[in-house]
């Protein structure tokens, strides 16, 4: 199969996990869907970068440009950018559930009420 | 020249790291962090003038090449006109918060490195304002989304802890939105960088619309940016998040979210709105339309219900970026410019708005309106009370403050495009907004405590009914906030010249490109694309 | 949690991993590598430290505050953008030199190595600061 499509059906499938997680009612769910979907947003980012066979973006000594038939670094500097901030920003998350899991006793998010108004 | 753009995100860089390395010490902390502010604020200052003075025609556009690699391969910083007033602003939201922090943020706070958080907010604020590259945006508005989730969060009282799960589940979802969009448009344009992107656009639309889908699937991603940035600005279906968490952490921290992070996500639309997303305005900008109408009818009906001081403001900033949305979906010069406006005039408001409110909590005891405060603020502290009264009026838009102007500019941009009801309703909006600031005034300022003529008894010692002191490093921003709005209503013809002189801008882009580009690229791209179609 | 297996596994794992995270750094100029893993491995050996022992004596092992590493690994980084500032190039460019050292090839030292460096140090400071807040809870 082609691996574009795999790939197509991977992001939609971590998108609906990640989205259905969030929707649901206990915290740790919603920062499991929240990891989903970032993941989902990568993949996508990689996809987009069109996979395919060819040889590593490096300029081979001696030559000034690259040869045709090479890969697109930039979507994987692009991720790795990406993973670097979801990862510091799930920590936080981490942190915070647990100090208010703490503070307000419940994990249910429709218990959350006391700010809305 | 490019060192001075880079300053706005440097200096306040440095100054958190200075702050980190002295993080035993909160005093020295403040100290820099003052210190700082002013520096921002005079780099900022240095900016908009030299981009002023630039803006002589042609260009008025400077640009910097980070790391000496060339557009559209390295990552460019542009400082326009736009960019540089959002500069401007930021830096005068962040020297008044900085001070005013001083005495109002706990010692507590302070030594869990309160100050260099601040500052480390501002630079991805700047550095949102002056980056020309979708995906360092991205990354900026992650560092100031970061530095703002910990400011939320900061003292872990219960509210704060429950408002900022809020804010930052609807931010990351925002953000993974962002995240994708920027991936689909890599893979449909194949460059991130904003004025490569402009060019590519415009000609993939010049190219005709049968030919191929691709004009398409930049409307698609028009849409995703719209999602994701309209999450950020909190307009009409997706600003949940903003009332249910601004109202939580210390005065200080709302002063600043307030004034400056809906509007970075206000800038954002409008800069991709009037420089990349312009090849099909008839659809993008009538949903714009219509976001706009009703996010400033929920938002002012959403304040008019409440009886919160900060809450009533937090639904007045969604109403507000409506006045703001409006302004782009307009899609003229003069709604352009007064969209412009709008946002000099808001931030100013905005931000001393909150910072009357905490010391409206100082010397009442609650925030709650339909609860009697200690002291009457009107007769025992004249002064802040008109301090509020100048803010709370050039929101509404009396005349001869800001708002007014801000106003009149934009509704004078939709009867001017015959949209007679968007004018009405922007018009009743402001009469709304009137009645929720002579709500506060009369319920928080003018109230005399029920307890008035008990004061006095004997059995009451003197000193209980003398209200606190308000120290002079709270009065001095307010009061420097409140001249810039005086100062905007004043002298509205020069600001309404930038704003103009901004708008002729962001609606030439061309301008922008060739100004990043240079001159002959944008020929080299259209040919390069003809040559070879799209795969 | 005192589990001698895992005290006694930590002794042999916290050098180790500590070694790893450096060579991870430095050969991440043109190999896989570089600071943010380096410090992500550097900082799981400590973290490891902190399950094992306790977050206090990680703290005592530590002897620096993290907000320190953080700050110093903050200003290695933007040192190394304002290096080229100062030569009156645009922020970030990269500078290198060739250092002579007697006996041994000429090796090339730049800008960008001090730069991962101050990126590793940010992400063990952080990491810390994270597992550490979490451990004392």
């Amino acid at each position: 199969m082609n691996l574009q499509l795999l790939l197509a059906i991977l992001v939609g499938g971590l998108f609906a996990a990640g989205i259905y997680l969030i929707l649901r009612r206990s915290i740790v769910k919603l920062i499991i869907g929240l990891a989903l979907i970032s993941h989902g947003a990568n993949l996508l980012i990689f996809a987009s970068g069109r996979v395919v066979r060819a040889s590593a973006p490096l300029v081979a000594e001696g030559q000034t440009s690259l040869r045709p038939p090479h890969a697109d670094p930039l979507p994987q500097a692009l991720i790795l950018t990406a993973i670097v901030i979801s990862f510091g920003v799930l920590a936080f998350m981490m942190v915070l559930v647990s100090r208010a899991y703490r503070a307000l006793g419940t994990d249910d998010t429709d218990e959350l009420r006391e700010t809305d108004s | 020249m490019s060192t001075l753009i880079v300053l706005p995100i440097i200096i306040p860089l440095v100054t958190a790291c200075l702050g980190l390395l002295a993080f035993r010490s909160p005093r020295i902390q403040q100290a820099l962090s003052v210190l700082g502010g002013f520096g921002l604020l005079t780099a900022a200052i240095v900016l908009l003038m030299r981009v002023w003075t630039a803006a002589e025609p042609p260009g008025g556009i400077l640009v910097a090449q980070m790391g000496s690699w060339p557009a559209p391969f390295g990552i460019t910083l542009v400082a326009d006109l736009f960019g540089a007033i959002m500069v401007l602003l930021a830096a005068i939201t962040g020297l008044a918060v900085l001070i005013y922090s001083v005495a109002d943020v706990d010692m507590p706070r302070k030594r869990l490195l309160y100050f260099p958080l601040v500052h480390v907010l501002l630079a991805g604020v700047c550095g949102a304002f002056l980056t020309g590259d979708v995906f360092n945006l991205y990354v900026c508005f992650e560092v100031l989304l970061l530095s703002s989730f910990v400011l939320l969060s900061l003292g872990s009282e219960r509210a704060q802890l429950e408002g900022a799960i809020k804010y930052v589940t609807l931010n990351l979802l925002s953000s993974a939105i962002f995240l994708s969009a920027a991936g689909i448009l890599y893979g449909t344009a194949g460059t991130l960088n904003m004025a490569d992107l402009s060019a590519r656009i415009a000609s993939a639309a010049e190219m005709g619309d049968g030919s191929n889908s691709q004009s398409g699937v930049f409307t698609v991603v028009a849409m995703m940016f719209m999602v994701a940035f309209g999450i950020k600005s909190a307009v009409f279906p997706l600003f949940f998040w903003l009332p249910a968490s601004y109202h939580t952490p210390p005065f200080a921290v709302s002063a600043l979210f307030a004034g400056l992070l809906t509007k970075v996500g206000v800038y954002a639309l409008i800069r991709f709105f009037t420089l990349i997303f312009v090849h099909d305005t008839g659809f993008t900008h009538t949903i714009l339309l219509w976001v706009a109408a009703l996010t400033m009818v929920t938002g002012v009906l959403g304040a008019a219900v409440q009886m919160e001081f900060r809450r009533v403001l937090s639904f007045h900033i969604i109403s507000q970026i409506g006045y703001m949305v409006l302004g782009l979906a307009l899609f003229t010069p003069l709604a352009i410019a007064g969209a412009v406006f709008y946002i000099i005039h808001h931030i100013v408001v905005k931000a001393n708005l909150f910072l009357v409110a905490g010391i409206a909590h100082r010397l009442r005891g609650t925030s709650a309106l339909d609860r009697p405060g200690r002291f009457s603020i009107y007769s025992s502290a004249p002064l802040v009370a008109v301090l509020f009264m100048i803010p709370a009026m050039s929101l509404a838009g009396v005349p001869p403050l800001s708002g007014f102007w801000a106003k009149l500019v934009l509704i004078r941009a939709a009867i001017d495009e015959r949209l007679f009801a968007y004018a009405l309703v922007a018009l009743l909006v402001g009469i709304m907004t009137l009645f929720s600031m002579t709500k506060i005034w009369a319920e928080a300022f003018w109230k005399s405590p029920p307890d008035e003529d008990r004061r006095g008894a004997p059995d009451e010692p003197e000193s209980a009914a003398r209200p606190p002191r308000i120290d002079r490093s709270l009065l001095g921003p307010i009061a420097a906030l409140a001249a810039i709005t005086v100062a905007i209503g004043l002298l509205a013809g020069p600001v309404f010249d930038l704003s103009t002189r901004t708008a002729e801008q962001l609606l030439n882009p061309a301008g922008y490109v060739r100004a990043v580009l240079g001159a002959d690229h944008h020929r080299a791209a259209t040919a390069e694309r003809k040559e070879e179609p799209a795969p | 949690m005192n589990s001698t297996i895992l005290q006694t596994a930590t002794r042999y794992l916290l050098p180790m991993l500590l070694v790893i995270s450096v060579v991870v750094l430095f050969q991440g100029h043109n190999l896989p590598g570089g600071g943010f893993i380096a410090g992500l491995i550097g900082a799981s050996g400590l973290a490891l430290h902190g399950m094992a022992f306790g977050p206090k004596s990680t703290r005592e092992a530590l002897r620096i505050n993290p907000a320190t590493v953080m700050g110093v690994g903050l200003a290695a980084a933007l040192g190394s953008g304002l290096f080229a500032v100062f030569m009156g190039l645009p922020l970030l460019t990269g500078i290198w030199f060739n250092l002579e050292v007697p006996g041994l090839k000429t090796i090339k030292v730049g800008t960008p190595v001090i730069f991962d460096i101050g990126v590793y140090l940010v992400v063990l400071g952080v990491v810390m600061a994270i597992v550490l807040s979490l451990l004392e809870e």
